[in-house]
């Protein structure tokens, strides 16, 4: 027994680690659409990745054993997060050996990681574009505890399974501290994961960029796995906000035989496509803030989390 | 289908969106975007008074959520709107200090108004007591958005704001006033803003702006 | 019958001068309308006191002692100042500040002020009482901005917004209190508003509603009352609007709004005891009182140096009334009487005086007595009796309210005569130089009417000589009503 849940964990992860890059895709398809472009494949993402393993790496002169390896740290944190995260089923090994605080800490290191590794060359980008995501990083950290507090205010554990258990016992529950949450998560997935409000993935413009910034000096394999971090970090994000807000679906309460695993699949494809449709109409609508603005957004997302903490509060535990 | 006993929750849910509205109102630049979230925030009321209506048996109430939809969905923006467009006024934008500081505040007045009103929410035996706190940290939003705005359109709609959560505490901790008097407010409201609307173009025409630095001459010399 | 009178005739009045406001004979129409109110309010005077208190129309309107003095003198004060703006418009007409279009708004909108007052003090409603109150703000704002200047519009935003702000309060404070009455009267459409059956129930009204309720009351009113820190609108309302409509704003709207706080202060006190309103009366009209006094000091205008004396005043009756007991509640309900008919006789003379002096600025008014004496001595014996000086009521009953405030509370008197002392020093040493003096200023185009200035000096000074004993008893009454 203890064996299958080990594999069924295991397929958990790949599917994550495969479908990443699709859903980034699907994102920048949704996205060429909206704007009135030809889009690119669903499966381009896929395309760079190959090309990017086929070169060789270049590197600079100056650069440490930490510029190396953190590509290789970046994306085991990522992949030991998709393992936490139940985004299939709640009854898993990884899901129950650490909760959503050790979740966010995970993050964290990830961010140490890439900040340090985008100084270690000493070029001006890098250190810039470490800076600011470290601003950013500092301000939407407390911001998403408070909307994973909103939720363990409600299924009173801080475990995502147990949260998801909780929804699937109370089928019908409508908390509207939740709206706030799940709009303040939204914004906070957005600061995150280098999208538009904050900042665009898809330029070099040396004045705005954060996250790229980083990047400059990766070639070959090794931006290769950043870059499949990234997809799989907002990966992550999306399966965060459909366990905190849409968990219907995710097979729970023990049930794993393979037409609740078949459900869960479908269910998580099915909302992975309408949720990347959203994002993209979300960075459709909205102009880039500039850098000075971002504070400000995060401050609001906080707010709202706060704000869905004192409406909980108020409205009382039924 | 709308069960009796979801009724409870479903208005929690519109009473957060009031709530949300009101701080997105305190965020927003734009007179034109002020409106449409004022007009969102009528649409709310006119769902919310329903759902209590409907939950209650009451038919009076139902008078009070038609009067909300026309005057405060349809009627108000659109007055508002045509304001706007002759004053030509529609871009107009207004720089705001610090928004996280405003947002703060608002949220230390929320937690004030629902202190205030906890232990009164416990005494209620309306299915929307809950909500009664809301509606006062509504209020008292709308109040705070009058005070940090400087433009005279802006300050009407944190006007109009401030009676809607008014209209909101009377549907949910009371069922809504008596009819007349409900009547008597929804009048002078409509008088309100058209001499406002009177106001706005004797103010442009000796200013030549809407904006209410202008108006601080008359002060303690 | 009569109370219906007393609402009516103001409305009519308010539509015939819509219709003809902007003819010759409007201001007399003018007055003819605020004659027959006057009458009919006597007649319902007449009629309380022969048959006592009365309720009619399915409860909605009452009569009682408290609010009948009220009706009288607003009738009346409404009638002189009618008489009063007749030349005065006339003269503005002149002067070319005024067209006959404004003219014609400025005469409806008077009436429908008029008769917004009457129903507020009328109705049994609490929740009339506040369309009622926010009708009267509506009605006076585009009269404020009568003139169109930029600083008239300034003053008429202020009070719009500052008074409308003010007035939602007093709104959440009005659904608190049907939320209280709901929970004892249950649900009986419009009675569980009606303030006579309120007043019966009040030992049973849900304390912790109804100290919340009050203090939405006092703030929402309070700003309408021209309570300090509340006031900002008052001042510069009276500053800028036409001189006849400051005189009403401050003889008449202030003792309105005051009427509405005590109203709900006799529920309030019923239910959670005097403690609290009292203790809040007291604080907010102490603070009005001294803050008013030391503001008259810095003052040019000649408006706004009477505004603040306005704010002043306010402050003392309120702070009486926070007192509570027979006697305070008698001299708030004297000095509320006195204050009105000075404040308003004060209105007329300065704004004939700033008429002829072509100015509202006090540096440019000089020498008063020389261009009109009436004017000049209307203006200095108006200053006396507001000041306080003894043959005049307002000293007796000022003179009341410190007894009684020594007696109970007598860490406020210091601040009381300070504020009244401070007060005296302002506003005579600003008055003196006006009055007398050298001046080269034009006697006026039309003959000013100041018969209401010297009939109204006349009755203060009557009042605080001898008080005809059916008038002591009948503010005694009203004193009790209070509590």
């Amino acid at each position: 027994m203890r064996g299958i849940t080990f594999v069924r964990q295991f397929g958990e992860v790949v599917l994550a680690i495969a479908i990443a890059p699709l859903f980034a895709g699907w994102i920048a398809q949704c996205r060429a659409w909206m704007q009135n472009r030809s889009a690119p494949s669903l499966v381009q993402p896929y395309r760079m990745l190959r090309k990017l393993f086929q070169k060789d790496a270049a590197l600079a002169k100056n650069a440490s054993p930490l510029f190396r390896t953190t590509p290789y740290v970046l994306f085991g944190t990522m992949v030991l997060a998709a393992a936490i995260i139940p985004s299939l089923a709640t009854d898993l090994p990884f899901a129950r050996a650490a909760d959503a605080i050790a979740l966010i800490g995970l993050f964290a290191t990830a961010r140490v990681f890439v900040s340090l590794a985008a100084m270690d060359i000493g070029t001006a980008f890098g250190t810039l574009g470490a800076r600011r995501e470290m601003m950013i990083g500092f301000l939407a950290e407390p911001a998403l505890l408070m909307v994973l507090f909103n939720a363990f205010l409600l299924s009173g554990s801080t475990a995502l399974p147990s949260l998801v258990e909780f929804y699937n016992a109370h089928r019908f529950l409508i908390d509207p501290s939740l709206a706030f949450a799940a709009i303040a998560f939204v914004m906070v997935l957005l600061a995150e994961n280098a999208r538009i409000p904050i900042d665009n993935p898809t330029t070099h413009l040396e004045l705005t960029m954060i996250h790229e910034a980083m990047l400059l000096e990766y070639s070959a394999r090794h931006l290769a796995l950043v870059e499949w971090a990234s997809s799989l970090k907002l990966f992550n994000y999306a399966c965060i906000g459909f366990a905190l807000f849409i968990p219907w679906g995710i097979a729970a309460g023990g049930r794993n035989g393979s037409a609740a695993t078949l459900l869960a699949i479908a269910a998580l494809m099915g909302k992975l496509a309408v949720a990347g449709a959203a994002l993209a109409l979300i960075e459709s609508l909205s102009a880039k803030l500039r850098i000075f603005r971002a504070p400000e957004y995060l401050a609001t997302a906080f707010l709202l989390a706060v704000l869905g903490l004192l409406v909980h509060l108020q409205i009382g535990a039924r | 289908m709308v069960t009796r006993a979801s009724i409870g929750p479903l208005l929690n849910v519109l009473a957060s969106g009031l709530l949300l509205i009101s701080f997105a109102m305190l965020s927003r630049r734009r007179t034109q975007r002020l409106i449409i979230l004022f007009a969102w925030q009528g649409a709310i009321l006119f769902l919310s008074t329903c759902l209590v209506a409907y939950s209650s048996g009451l038919t009076e109430l139902y008078y009070s959520a038609a009067l909300t939809l026309i005057l405060k969905v349809i009627l108000l923006p659109w007055i508002l709107h045509r304001l706007i467009s002759k004053l030509g006024a529609q871009w107009d934008s207004e720089t705001l200090v610090n928004i996280p500081t405003t947002m703060l505040v608002g949220l230390v007045l929320v937690i004030f108004a629902f202190g205030l009103t906890q232990p009164i929410s416990t005494l209620a035996t309306t299915i929307t007591r809950h909500t009664l706190g809301m509606a006062l940290a509504v209020i008292l939003l709308a109040f705070l958005m009058m005070i940090t705005r400087r433009k005279a359109l802006t300050q009407v709609i944190g006007f109009l704001a401030m009676e809607n959560g008014l209209f909101f505490a009377a549907t949910s901790a009371t069922y809504g006033m008596p009819m007349v008097i409900e009547l008597g407010i929804a009048l002078d409201l409509l008088v309100g803003v058209f001499i406002l609307g009177i106001f706005f173009f004797q103010i442009r025409e000796q200013f030549d702006s809407l904006d209410l630095h202008h108006l601080e001459a008359l002060k303690e010399d | 019958m009569e109370i219906l009178l007393v609402l009516g005739l103001p409305l009519l009045g308010a539509v015939t001068l819509a219709l003809f406001g902007a003819r010759r004979f409007a201001p007399e129409l003018n007055v003819g309308f605020s004659l027959a109110t006057l009458a009919a309010a006597a007649l319902l005077v007449l009629r309380v006191i022969h048959y006592g208190p009365m309720l009619i129309g399915r409860e909605q309107f009452f009569v009682d002692s408290f609010n009948v003095f009220l009706v009288a003198l607003t009738a009346f004060v409404g009638f002189t100042t009618a008489i009063f703006s007749r030349p005065y418009m006339r003269i503005e007409e002149l002067h070319g500040s005024l067209n006959s279009l404004r003219l014609r708004l400025y005469h409806s909108m008077y009436q429908l002020f008029m008769a917004a007052m009457f129903l507020a003090l009328l109705t049994n409603n609490m929740g009339l009482l506040w369309v009622a109150m926010e009708a009267a703000t509506l009605s006076t704002v585009l009269l404020v901005s009568l003139y169109r200047t930029k600083a008239s519009l300034e003053a008429a935003w202020k009070y719009f917004i500052l008074c409308g702000v003010g007035i939602a309060q007093a709104l959440f404070g009005t659904i608190l209190l049907y939320f209280a009455a709901e929970q004892t009267l249950g649900r009986e459409g419009m009675t569980a508003l009606l303030w006579t059956h309120l007043n019966a129930v009040k030992g049973h009204l849900e304390p912790r509603v109804l100290g919340l309720a009050f203090v939405f009351f006092l703030v929402g009113y309070g700003t309408k009352v021209g309570l300090a820190p509340l006031h900002n609108w008052l001042p510069d309302a009276h500053a800028e609007g036409p001189t006849p409509v400051s005189a009403v704003l401050s003889g008449l709207l202030l003792n309105v709004a005051l009427y509405a706080v005590i109203r709900c202060k006799v529920l309030v006190e019923g239910s959670i005891g005097v403690l609290l309103p009292s203790r809040m009366l007291m604080t907010f009209g102490l603070l009005s009182a001294i803050l008013g006094a030391f503001f008259l000091w810095r003052q040019r205008d000649i408006k706004r140096l009477f505004g603040y004396s306005s704010i002043e005043h306010m402050g003392i009756i309120t702070f009486a009334f926070g007192l509570g007991g027979p006697v305070a509640n008698f001299a708030a309900l004297l000095h509320m009487t006195v204050h009105s008919l000075t404040k308003s006789s004060i209105f007329f003379t300065a704004g004939h005086a700033s008429q002829a002096a072509g100015t509202q600025n006090m540096d440019g008014i000089r020498g008063l007595v020389g261009v009109s004496p009436t004017i000049g001595w209307g203006l200095m014996l108006g200053s006396l009796a507001i000041l306080g000086m003894p043959p005049f009521g307002v000293f007796s009953s000022e003179f009341l309210i410190l007894i009684t405030a020594m007696r109970g509370h007598p860490w406020a008197t210091p601040f009381l005569l300070i504020a009244l002392g401070v007060a005296f020093a302002g506003i005579f040493g600003k008055v003196q130089p006006m009055v007398f003096g050298e001046s080269d200023a034009q006697p006026l185009p039309h003959s000013p009417a100041l018969v209401p200035v010297f009939v109204h000096l006349a009755m203060v000074l009557v009042l605080g000589l001898y008080m005809p004993p059916a008038l002591a008893e009948w503010y005694r009454a009203a004193a009790r009503l209070i509590g």
